[in-house]
């Protein structure tokens, strides 16, 4: 059953109209503008890559999470769902992996390329990746929070990025934190927990706070 | 057996309350038609039955999930095809019965269509046929002959009447005559709530309900 709307998810995602790419289009863009902005040289990137990295995935993250309940919230599917056998925390915590596999894995797969861009020495590539492997489900998580908040709403989108930014802000700080130490050498191993922490943290409390606050937007 | 019990009820839309002192029992194998003018409740009243929001007053009791709610909105995805919307819903309530319900629905030759395509009357169809695969017992149904041709109407109080007949029973708000038997028809109209009546005891908060 959850299986099913996992695959429903993918599929919308996928089709046209879907916003599938979307997220790493915009992260590249973000990644490509940087160097205009700053200049070229090595001197001047590498000290703030690793956090245009992870601002730039963040707000990529942020494009479409208001579609993970809005869409369904106007075709009367919410409703559908919320008398399916599936409880609400079981619909929220599968959006949110549909939307973290359709915006968050592409951003991840995407990053090594972007760190190029940015001269993110190469022995922080691989932390860059684990780290948004590690983060950015919390991420998808926190957004389905908001976007659960502002579902009912018109124009709730610019809302839903005020609501839900501050929430980012502990995994950006030791996502970042990650990187740079990747890229300087240090010992990434404790930011790396902290952002493991919150992530677990996030994904096993958030689903039930979406959930009530779909309850509540649904009457 | 009963299927759904209703004990005065009272329902309350946008902190007001609606109708009031509904009480009615549905058993396996009936229908009721719920009637009133615009306004009075209806889709409340359906909402609140189906779970989605909480009564004010009064006692709902029905079989763990038996509901299945059709609103005025049939829960389409314009980019998948027919067979693919129903489809999820199938698997999503671990009914059956695909091509019972496309048959039924007279939806077999739109099957590959995307629902996009569809004009408003067979997206109805589509949304109807959803009840058929969930496998649920209660249907409560809002308004379910909108944009229906008299054709479609017709299929659809035999979906009714099969279903009544395997041992279902429907709950449903509608003004038009499906010319099924065994119906009987509740008026909400002497029901409607008093004014003045608060829907909540003082310094009660709606969103924390």
């Amino acid at each position: 059953m959850v299986l099913a709307l996992l695959k429903r998810d993918l599929a919308l995602a996928t089709r046209a109209g879907g916003g599938f790419g979307l997220a790493v289009a915009f992260f590249l863009i973000l990644c490509a503008l940087v160097p205009f902005g700053v200049g070229p040289d090595t001197g001047a990137l590498r000290p703030i890559g690793p956090g245009i990295l992870w601002v730039g995935a963040l707000l990529a993250c942020l494009l479409s999470l208001d579609r993970i309940f809005a869409l369904d919230h106007e075709d009367g599917s919410m409703d559908l769902l919320a008398t399916a056998p599936i409880p609400l925390e079981g619909v929220v915590a599968v959006k949110a992996l549909a939307h973290w596999i359709t915006s968050g894995l592409p951003l991840i797969v995407a990053a090594p390329v972007f760190g190029l861009l940015l001269h993110l020495p190469g022995a922080a590539t691989p932390w860059l990746i684990a780290s948004l492997l590690v983060g950015t489900p919390a991420l998808s998580m926190l957004g389905a929070f908001g976007a659960a908040i502002t579902v009912g709403l018109r124009r709730g989108g610019l809302l839903l990025s005020l609501l839900v930014l501050p929430l980012y802000i502990p995994t950006l700080i030791f996502g970042t934190e990650v990187v740079r130490r990747g890229a300087e050498g240090g010992d990434p191993a404790t930011p790396m927990l902290f952002l493991a922490g919150i992530t677990a943290g996030v994904i096993a409390l958030v689903p039930f706070a979406a959930a009530a606050a779909l309850r509540v937007n649904l009457r | 057996m009963s299927l759904l019990t209703v004990q005065d009820l009272a329902v309350a839309r946008g902190g007001m309350r609606a109708v009031e002192g509904v009480t009615f029992s549905l058993a396996a194998g009936q229908a009721l038609i719920l009637r009133g003018p615009n306004g009075i409740g209806k889709t409340t009243l359906l909402r609140t039955i189906a779970g989605l929001q909480p009564p004010v007053q009064g006692r709902i009791a029905m079989p763990d999930d038996a509901v299945a709610y059709a609103a005025h909105a049939d829960g389409l995805k314009t980019a998948l095809t027919v067979t693919e919307n129903l489809r999820f819903w199938a698997e999503i309530f671990g009914g059956g019965g695909l091509d019972a319900a496309m048959s039924a629905m007279d939806l077999r030759g739109l099957a590959d269509r995307p629902a996009a395509a569809l004009s408003a009357g067979q997206k109805r169809r589509l949304g109807l046929a959803r009840l058929l695969v969930t496998g649920r017992k209660l249907w409560i149904l809002d308004e379910p002959t909108v944009s229906l041709d008299t054709a479609s109407v017709a299929r659809f109080a035999t979906a009714v009447r099969d279903h009544l007949a395997a041992g279902g029973a429907a709950l449903m708000a509608t003004h038009i005559d499906l010319g099924l038997d065994e119906v009987e028809v509740l008026d909400l109209t002497p029901r409607r709530a008093k004014p003045g009546v608060p829907t909540r005891p003082a310094g009660f908060n709606e969103a924390f309900a």
